[in-house]
């Protein structure tokens, strides 16, 4: 069956407006009868919680954090991109989405992305009104970086904490409407299911985390905002809690899963160092504006940096491997997230990696200092010939754009960055896979959403940096406002929905029986034990490159590993207290289902395209040999997986992908 | 305005302005104090004038009274306050790593304060008093029925400083003071908001002030102490 | 190395409560605080006991949710880090670590060393916000120009990340460096001016409400917070405030 997208009609530079002029609305008086469920409190669940909050709706917030603004957008480091053209360097709404669909490697929805690029300057504008204090220049306007993949400076900061701001901005709007009571906030309480009635979604089963009580809420409509399921790579960049479940169980109600295997490994995170190891800490992408990637070009100096006999800074320049600049001389170090990652990856698999473990590249700041340091002593009128001099006012500089970062290195590599190249390795990062959703963002189950990181929308095969702060924003302020309302216009006489029903029975007995069996099983192993095995799996063979060797053992290796969680799981304590264990074993339950379902979708996807990666697709000849190979004419579309058990019997709906508004190419950043 | 001193800053503003009302006193009871050192009969004549000028006596006198009392009792009050701010205290705290020791401890360096403003008030206030509105001598003389037998005030201090424990008790009293002052200076001016450019150099002022007045005290004490011992 | 621990260890909210000792070895210097939990829990879980509770999320000191009282100091002997990003190089072999919840009134305990910090959500409700709608439908970005020594303090105080060390440590449990931060963050902006007196008054009531102690101007919340946040913001909120008093 082909999946509709529900796109409206139109030159793409109108259909937003056009929809927007066309859709049914709710008037104000109807508003207040209509319960809203908003399940994920990160810039997509934050923004759209206050905003149909303040459009009249009755908003109940779920989160399973001690507090909405814990959610994990809150570690997003780099900055949010914006069509502003502030910088008059030719930026425009059109490049925007030009720059987004490539970057994704062309798998994703026009249209969606097109609207994206359109209200992306309305994020700014609602931001800054917020009180979210931006970056700004000496003469009090906004200051704007570069990042990855794209020509023009687009990227609206705030230090490396932009997604700490942008979320304490959707905070302080979700607070407004907690103090006015029309957001009904619920911490640490984790979905555990969707409760569909007469087929559409209708309400939730939530555990409260401290209390362990089975909850029933009723709505006229569930939006999911969830976050990724980077976490099934047990170490990833996302925290601790960040999890599947809930887009997991709208999957196993009916809600498609689209493109699963589309991660996005970051380039720049701090390498791993023991198996203790519990997560990944990103160092913002920013950094590769002014720092420069390499590895020895010999393999004695590898070996004498590895033994510790060797210093990198005594490597002299020539003896220096910048791979990405001398492979992609165009964008340098600033090529796209996933080439700069594989490129890392093919450097340390051809033994160049300069730590113990063999897993790590260099990001070095020297020159970047120099230049500054040149730079401001010019300015300052001081001698530029002064080497400790020039080193001291370049380090300023540096410390002044970086210096959290910096610092957050320190503390846990333990060793200076101003003084010595970074160490970092490609890390799980962010999922472009997510819930499939139409253009109104509604998933295949009518009235149930699905927004951010959570969906699959807008970035197709490769997310590109600073851009999902603006999906997240702009799904949650701007989007799902207007299309959630065409859909509710239908409710107005509905009346409360009530939670005494069969399906509401069902679906709790449904998770009191899951919960009653962890408790109750006497098994041998912890839950990360479990998780900490798929995640080898699934980094190894599911990682950044993959072949069908691979794939379809670590399909059989999940399956039999699945099997075996149900067995020996082991989960202290009981139900009706605070209990850690007991949570994480029905997220990792869900994560291998997830996993599978993963390798399945990889292996499926017989081309490289973004950052998924395989072997066997790529260029044999010419320019640009041993870069990814795409294959437009087979898989240009989302893979969007139905439900029917077992992972392996997950049934393939496709929904093609047409390109009118921007030519299908093969990505060069040469 | 209304309700002010029920809010928590609101409290703390009142502290503020109290000590440093109090500490305006204080350079001014030094002041007049170190005349004892340099000159008996200015020091003589000025606490004449003070104690018998109907400004000071009917209206900064009481002032003054009530500022103590009001910094004591809401130095109380909060103190009291902030100890059920936490029921269940740590088994381990390491508060000198993040804190002064002045700062952590302003109640018991308050309370000695306390002890000593008694003694004190044991020792001149009351007499003064006494002498003053009960017996109803304004006269400051030593014997209210001679004019030439010169002005009592000195001599009342010097008689004071003639024990040893008494001197003693006096050196603690300033050395806890000026302890209380070198937190209370600067918090006093945090309190009420002043925390901008300045506050670098008013913060070594505030070292400077917390240090200088009571050791000033103190050697006022010692001097007539060993002026007496030597004599 | 091989460290002695007292952990509290607290059934629920209203159990007693005690400290607790556990034996950890083989503990690397590499790790962080929380990654040797993580291990102690695996062992506890191992030998059948119950795994100590803990609050964390993002691991790279950011979300705020970790918390503990290491040592006698919030977030332990390290500066300007949380305790996610506490190192173990920080202890020698040896040690014995004390790992107490934050402890104040208005910070119950609700298990082991997780605390419930929802009061510092209230005092955001009752006026950590500019009010404006999110229609979108706002001026420009870049019509009202800020000035930038005043857009960087303003982001400075904004940088809070609201896990209560500055609660935890002061020795009167008092919240005035997050609600002096907070109070900051907007009195400093030409966005957050027009309704500074209603939110100086109404967060600064909801503080006092919740049962958090007063300042007394230790300063331990500067020298304990991750963030590094100034007590500049408290001078700041006390400015507000008395402006607001005498205003409204």
């Amino acid at each position: 069956m082909a999946l509709d997208s529900k796109t409206p009609k139109g030159p793409i530079a109108d259909k937003w407006t056009n929809y927007k002029n066309k859709i049914d609305l709710v008037n104000p008086a109807n508003k207040r009868n209509i319960d809203v469920i908003v399940v994920g409190t990160g810039l997509a669940g934050g923004s759209a919680a206050a905003t149909l909050a303040e459009l009249g709706y009755n908003v109940k917030a779920f989160c399973f954090q001690d507090s909405p603004r814990r959610a994990h957008s809150i570690a997003a480091q780099g900055g949010i991109n914006a069509a502003k053209n502030y910088q008059g360097d030719g930026d425009s709404t059109y490049r925007l989405f030009y720059d987004t669909v490539k970057g994704g490697d062309y798998r994703s929805r026009e249209a969606n992305v097109y609207r994206l690029a359109e209200v992306s300057a309305n994020i700014i504008d609602q931001c800054v009104a917020q009180g979210v204090p931006f970056a700004r220049e000496y003469g009090g306007l906004l200051d704007n970086r570069s990042f990855g993949g794209v020509l023009v400076s687009r990227t609206f900061y705030a230090a490396g904490q932009t997604g700490q701001q942008l979320l304490l901005g959707a905070y302080s709007a979700m607070n407004r409407q907690i103090g006015r009571g029309k957001i009904k906030m619920y911490n640490r309480h984790e979905m555990l299911d969707v409760v569909k009635v007469d087929g559409k979604a209708r309400g939730i089963i939530t555990r409260n985390l401290i209390t362990g009580e089975i909850e029933r809420h009723s709505a006229h409509a569930v939006v999911l905002g969830t976050g990724g399921y980077g976490n099934v790579f047990f170490l990833s960049t996302n925290a601790m809690g960040s999890n599947v479940t809930a887009a997991w169980k709208a999957h196993k109600r009916g809600a498609y899963f689209a493109n699963p295997c589309y991660t996005q490994i970051h380039p720049t995170c701090i390498p791993v160092s023991g198996d203790h190891q519990s997560k990944l800490t990103l160092m913002s992408e920013s950094l590769r504006n002014d720092g420069r990637i390499w590895v020895p070009k010999n393999m004695k100096d590898v070996e004498a940096i590895r033994n510790k006999t060797l210093k990198p800074t005594q490597i002299a320049e020539g003896d220096r491997d910048y791979y990405l600049e001398r492979r992609y001389p165009a964008f340098g170090n600033l090529v796209p997230r996933d080439v700069a990652s594989r490129a890392a990856k093919e450097r340390c698999d051809a033994g160049y990696g300069v730590n113990a473990t063999g897993e790590a590249v260099y990001l070095d700041f020297a020159s970047a200092i120099q230049r500054y340091g040149k730079e401001q002593a010019t300015i300052k009128g001081l001698d530029v010939n002064d080497a400790a001099l020039i080193k001291k006012l370049g380090q300023e500089v540096v410390k002044n754009k970086y210096g959290n970062l910096f610092q957050m290195y320190n503390k846990i590599v333990d060793e200076d960055p101003y003084e010595t190249p970074m160490m970092i390795y490609p890390a799980v990062h962010y999922t472009m896979g997510g819930v499939w959703v139409d253009y109104n963002l509604m998933t295949t189950v009518p009235g149930l959403y699905c927004i951010g990181e959570a969906n699959f929308s807008d970035h197709g095969a490769n997310r590109l940096g600073a851009s999902a702060l603006m999906q997240g924003l702009a799904d949650g302020y701007f989007v799902l406002p207007y299309t959630i309302g065409d859909y509710l216009s239908d409710d107005i006489r509905t009346g409360a929905i009530s939670t005494e029903t069969k399906e509401f029975e069902e679906a709790e007995k449904d998770v009191r029986a899951k919960i009653d069996f962890f408790i109750n099983n006497e098994g041998s192993h912890s839950v990360d034990y479990f998780h900490k095995k798929l995640g080898k799996i699934m980094w190894n063979k599911v990682g950044m490159s993959r072949n069908v060797k691979g794939l379809t053992e670590a399909i059989q290796e999940i399956k039999a590993l699945r099997e075996q969680f149900w067995k020996e799981v082991k989960v202290p304590g009981s139900n009706d207290e605070l209990n850690e264990e007991l949570a994480k074993a029905g997220r990792v339950a869900d994560f291998l289902e997830l996993g599978e379902l993963f390798a399945k979708d990889a292996l499926n996807r017989e081309e490289s395209c973004g950052g998924h990666f395989r072997e066997d697709s790529v260029e044999l000849d010419g320019e640009q040999k041993g870069e990814a190979l795409r294959n437009d004419e087979d898989f240009a579309y989302v893979a969007a997986w139905e439900y029917k058990g077992e992972p392996s019997d997950a049934v393939l709906h496709k929904e093609n992908l047409e390109f009118n508004d921007i030519e299908l190419k093969q990505r060069s950043y040469k | 305005m209304s309700g002010i001193l029920n809010s928590s800053i609101g409290r703390k503003f009142a502290m503020a302005l109290s000590a440093l009302f109090l500490m305006f006193f204080l350079l001014q009871h030094f002041a007049i104090n170190i005349l004892s050192v340099f000159s008996p009969e200015t020091f003589n004549s000025t606490s004449h004038f003070m104690g018998t000028f109907p400004l000071v006596q009917y209206v900064l006198q009481p002032v003054l009274i009530f500022g103590v009392i009001f910094h004591f009792v809401m130095g109380f009050v909060l103190e009291i306050r902030n100890n059920k701010a936490r029921e269940v205290s740590y088994a381990k705290n390491n508060g000198g790593a993040n804190s002064t020791w002045m700062s952590r401890n302003m109640i018991w360096s308050g309370l000695a304060i306390l002890a000593f403003i008694c003694l004190h008030f044991y020792d001149f206030w009351f007499p003064e008093i006494n002498t003053k509105f009960i017996q109803g001598d304004m006269t400051g003389l030593i014997d209210p029925n001679n004019a030439d037998s010169g002005f009592r005030y000195f001599e009342e201090l010097q008689h004071k400083f003639e024990s040893h424990v008494r001197t003693i008790i006096y050196v603690i009293a300033f050395v806890l003071l000026a302890l209380h002052l070198l937190h209370g200076f600067n918090s006093a001016f945090q309190s009420v908001g002043a925390n901008n450019k300045y506050t670098k150099g008013l913060k070594n002022f505030g070292k400077l002030y917390a240090i200088i007045i009571p050791l000033g005290f103190i050697f006022i004490a010692i001097f007539h102490h060993l002026k007496h011992v030597l004599s | 190395m091989n460290l002695t621990l007292k952990i509290w260890r607290q059934k629920n909210a209203s159990d007693k409560g005690k400290l607790v000792d556990y034996k950890i070895s083989d503990v690397s210097p590499d790790m962080s605080f929380l990654e040797m939990l993580d291990v102690l829990n695996e062992q506890l879980i191992n030998e059948g006991d119950e795994p100590v509770a803990f609050d964390h999320d993002c691991r790279e000191g950011i979300c705020g949710m970790c918390s503990l009282y290491i040592n006698g100091e919030a977030h332990g002997p390290d500066r300007g880090v949380t305790t996610c990003q506490l190192h173990m190089r920080m202890f020698k072999d040896g040690d014995t670590i004390f790992i107490e919840p934050f402890r104040a009134k208005a910070f119950p305990v609700v298990k082991d060393l997780v605390v419930d910090r929802s009061s510092f959500d209230r005092i955001q409700h009752a006026g950590g916000f500019i009010s404006v709608n999110t229609s979108g439908n706002t001026i420009d970005a870049n019509a009202i120009p800020v000035n930038k020594a005043d857009a960087d303090k303003a982001f400075e105080a904004a940088t809070c990340i609201g896990c209560g060390a500055c609660v935890a440590t002061c020795k009167n449990s008092s919240a005035m460096l997050f609600v002096g931060a907070k109070v900051s963050q907007f009195a400093l902006l030409p966005q957050g001016k027009v309704e500074a007196t209603d939110r100086v008054l109404n967060m600064v009531r909801q503080m006092d409400e919740e049962g958090f102690g007063n300042c007394t101007n230790t300063g331990a919340c500067e020298v304990e917070c991750p963030k590094g946040i100034s007590l500049e913001n408290i001078a700041r909120m006390n400015r507000e405030y008395l402006k607001a008093s005498l205003k409204g």
